[in-house]
């Protein structure tokens, strides 16, 4: 009796086990499906031309340039206003901020921020960049809208990064005679940096590939000319790629896959070269 | 040279504490934004009429019931498909892979969670709601159904991120005594270690849901955007409207302070509000598990 | 001999409760070794932190009570306390290298302090590891990470770091706790050269260590000083019953 029990048990695992295992497999082999399968069907389309001319035939031939570059520059004004406020407010909350109530209230803002659904973003970035301060639809408008929006995640990864420097190293620091500022900026900064800088690069990622928050603040279907400033609508990889596949008639398969695959590679390069950074600085440490 | 340090670091800091304010400041901002556009609806279009099953804003039917149940079957379609996978992946990666796999999964579940949700929705386009179709016998590919895979397949790395974290912080001496006492490991997963990691787990399902709720361009371009109201199970199967995909698909060709454009921001509203309450109660919850382990380890 | 420091009917009260100092009245006396003993949260730490204003850095309840650092009370809000950590340099239990060369830990105090000029940081440099006995050792690797020297190095290489600042008093709290004897013995040598410029109290982690160093000794219970006296004197024949049956082994 006792063995056949324990059989059972064993058994149970076992068919346990491979269903998880099952599980997981199941979630994991779509994504590399995904990504392979866009792979093969994008290339073909992919040529000098596709990657740096501009779009004819109403889309349907030519090439993505203004979207290539519109989503560069999207990046880019997410980065400039998102990157200086987001570590400002994870220095603040790594080294200065005491456990308060007020302190608890930011954490539960950052939070908020975080959850809040992209679209609801655009809503905002309509009703007070676009309109209120009369940005009208502009790279300034989208990219301050993206900013807040990528906000909470610069903020709670370089809180963690700067969290996990010792705490020994700023009581050293400062029994030598240095400020609080200059253990920051000489040795806690400077070792939380490539922590620091993975979750900035993860976030721009998440800014580069959002439509929604871009729809109504700064996203143009076509553009003759390159936007000459910041107060120029755009275009941009990931609205693009929604108007083709959905907007425009008898689109060329062929351009569908390519631009999708453009857009994947620009996302994808910044997640390697977060995860490069990451990997390496955990091997230079020095504690 | 004492004097223009300290000059230097009075400014910085005080920069500094105004930085970490401004995540109150844009969350009021937000809402206060979202009050102004949407308080004129109530001006505009009766209380009862808004809860009317027909959107319709072409003829001035603005009734959301329609919108908030494709919302809510799709997310929960999507619950459907995100928690069981999620957590099996997080409980696989955290419990049973062996190391090697643990690095090459944890990367790749990452990776699922940058791609661009606009890619996801273009691939239900182009594959997934044409294979439904032919599989599923169905009129039309583009449905909550549809919008639901997808949307699980988004939320998924949500989860596991989540859960794994969670699973990760159960103290290796509840597993080990399970085993000590004769349990298998499978047993000691199901008894001790997932239990023990109940809260996290549970913010995690919250927080992918969360998401769900809020993701718009997957499910504008799957889901059929058809207004309809979705209380049946085979609702599932057919075409449906979200909340967020309405909001995208409508707010191009409004005119500025008509009376859809206000609608629009109610249900924007409406929409962070969802969002307030999901993580508010997430957070609680995190936060009166840390003070429950405090009291039980001090 | 001169007091350098007098410390004045001194309490103090951390705001989770531990450690306290109450009603602490001391003179140190000036380039000689104080050994502060007792057994732990007698307050010995908490006093070396009022020295250094590092306290600034903790939640304190409440505080009362005066020091006076040649004449002038540090614990006083006009107090410069950055030119007073200058002053009064610190070594802690663990060695604690900062993720720089060998060279920029030294040098990191006296670039704060706004030197510049390359000759003099290498003066200092030099000068510091000499007096820390540990030149020979690493005269060569000036610019490897400090981090990959052994334990009982690292430890000369802060102790080094205190000096590169040329302070009056240096302070050390259990130094040698994690090190194996040798260099135990290299850093208790090092002290004897030392306080013959400098004022130099420590924290002991072991009686026998307090015997070997002490030129004065003080022993504290629970955050009161319970007797001062001479090293030598103190040590063979304490004058209080309870210093005597901690020095004997009685309890601690």
């Amino acid at each position: 009796m006792r063995r056949i029990f324990s059989a059972n048990r064993h058994l149970v695992q076992r068919i346990g086990f491979t269903g998880i295992t099952l599980m997981a497999f199941a979630t994991v082999v779509p994504i590399v499906a995904t990504v392979i399968y866009i792979l093969i069907q994008g290339t073909p389309a992919i040529s000098l031309e596709f990657l740096s001319g501009f779009p004819h035939d109403g889309m349907r031939a030519g090439g993505i340039l203004p979207a290539i570059i519109g989503t560069s520059y999207l990046t880019l004004g997410t980065a400039v206003f998102s990157v200086p406020l987001g570590i400002a407010a994870a220095i603040y909350l790594s080294e200065y901020a005491a456990d308060s109530p007020l302190t608890r209230t930011i954490r539960i803002a950052i939070i908020n921020l975080a959850g809040i659904p992209s679209v609801v973003y655009g809503l905002f970035g309509l009703g007070l960049f676009v309109l209120f301060l009369k940005f009208g639809t502009s790279i300034l408008a989208a990219s301050l809208t993206l900013s807040i929006m990528t906000l909470p995640v610069i903020i709670s990864t370089a809180e963690e990064s700067l969290r996990s420097v010792p705490q020994a190293f700023r009581t050293v620091s400062i029994s030598l005679g240095a400020t609080r500022w200059q253990t920051i900026r000489r040795i806690v900064l400077k070792e939380a940096l490539p922590g620091i800088l993975t979750g900035v690069i993860l976030g721009l990622e998440r800014a580069a590939g959002e439509t929604a928050p871009i729809l109504f603040t700064g996203a143009a279907f076509f553009l003759p000319r390159l936007p000459g400033s910041p107060f120029d609508a755009t275009m941009a990889l990931p609205y693009h790629l929604f108007v083709i596949s959905t907007q425009v008639p008898e689109m060329p398969i062929k351009i569908q896959y390519g631009t999708a695959l453009v857009l994947l590679v620009f996302v994808l390069t910044m997640n390697l070269i977060a995860t490069v950074i990451r990997s390496r600085a955990r091997a230079k440490r020095q504690w | 040279m004492e004097k223009s340090l300290n000059w230097h670091e009075f400014v910085i800091t005080r920069a500094i504490k105004a930085s970490g304010y401004s995540a109150i400041l844009f969350v009021a901002l937000i809402f206060f934004f979202l009050l102004r556009e949407s308080v004129p609806t109530f001006g505009e279009v009766e209380l009862t009429s808004l809860l009317n099953p027909r959107w319709y804003p072409i003829e001035d039917y603005f009734g959301i019931l329609p919108l908030i149940t494709g919302s809510i079957i799709v997310t929960l379609g999507a619950a459907l498909v995100a928690v069981p996978f999620g957590i099996g992946t997080a409980i696989y990666i955290s419990e049973i892979a062996p190391r090697w796999m643990r690095e090459i999964l944890k990367p790749l579940v990452e990776l699922l969670g940058g791609l661009p949700s606009v890619v996801l929705g273009f691939l239900g386009i182009l594959v997934l709601s044409p294979f439904l179709r032919v599989f599923l016998d169905l009129p039309t590919g583009l449905t909550a159904f549809t919008g639901s895979l997808l949307l699980g397949g988004i939320a998924v790395p949500t989860v596991v991120s989540v859960a794994e974290d969670a699973l990760d912080a159960v103290p290796r001496a509840y597993r080990e005594g399970a085993w000590a006492l004769g349990a298998t490991r499978w047993q000691t997963i199901w008894r001790v270690t997932l239990p023990a990691a109940r809260s996290g787990v549970l913010t995690a399902i919250m927080l992918g849901v969360g998401r769900a709720i809020g993701e718009t361009m997957t499910v504008m371009m799957v889901t059929g955007n058809a207004p309809v109201l979705a209380l049946k199970l085979g609702s599932l199967f057919s075409p449906v409207r979200t909340m967020t995909a309405t909001i995208a698909a409508e707010m191009g060709e409004v005119a500025n302070g008509s009376t859809h454009y206000h609608v629009l921001f109610f249900i924007g509203m409406v929409l962070f509000l969802i969002s307030l309450g999901v993580n508010i109660a997430a957070s609680s919850f995190v936060f009166r598990a840390k003070k429950r382990a405090e009291r039980i380890l001090s | 001999m001169v007091e350098k420091i007098v410390i004045e009917n001194l309490s103090l009260q951390y705001s989770d409760g531990t450690e306290s100092l109450r009603g602490v009245s001391l003179g140190i006396q000036e380039k000689a070794v104080t050994v502060l003993f007792g057994p732990a949260g007698g307050g010995k730490s908490t006093l070396l932190r009022c020295l250094n204003r590092l306290n600034d850095l903790t939640e304190v309840k409440a505080s009362s009570g005066q020091i006076l650092i040649d004449g002038k009370n540090i614990l006083d809000s006009k107090t410069d306390v950055i030119a007073l950590r200058r002053k009064v340099g610190m070594v802690f239990a663990r060695p604690v290298v900062l993720p720089l060369s060998i060279r920029e830990n030294l040098t990191y105090g006296l670039e704060l302090a706004g030197e510049k000029r390359r000759l003099k940081l290498d003066e200092a440099v030099e000068r510091s590891l000499k007096l820390a006995a540990i030149w020979e050792e690493v005269r060569d690797r000036l610019d490897d990470p400090a981090i990959a020297l052994s334990g009982g190095q690292q430890q000369r290489i802060c102790l080094a770091r205190v000096l590169a600042l040329q302070p009056e008093i240096i302070l050390l709290d259990e130094p040698t706790s994690g090190l194996d004897p040798i260099s135990t013995g290299k850093v208790e040598a090092a002290l004897v050269e030392l306080k013959k410029q400098y004022t130099i109290i420590l924290v002991p982690h072991s009686v026998q260590q307090a015997g070997r160093t002490a030129d004065y000794a003080a022993f504290f219970l629970q955050g009161e000083l319970i007797e001062y006296g001479e090293g030598k004197s103190l040590f063979t024949a304490p004058k209080e019953k309870r210093t005597e049956d901690y020095v004997t082994g009685r309890f601690g």
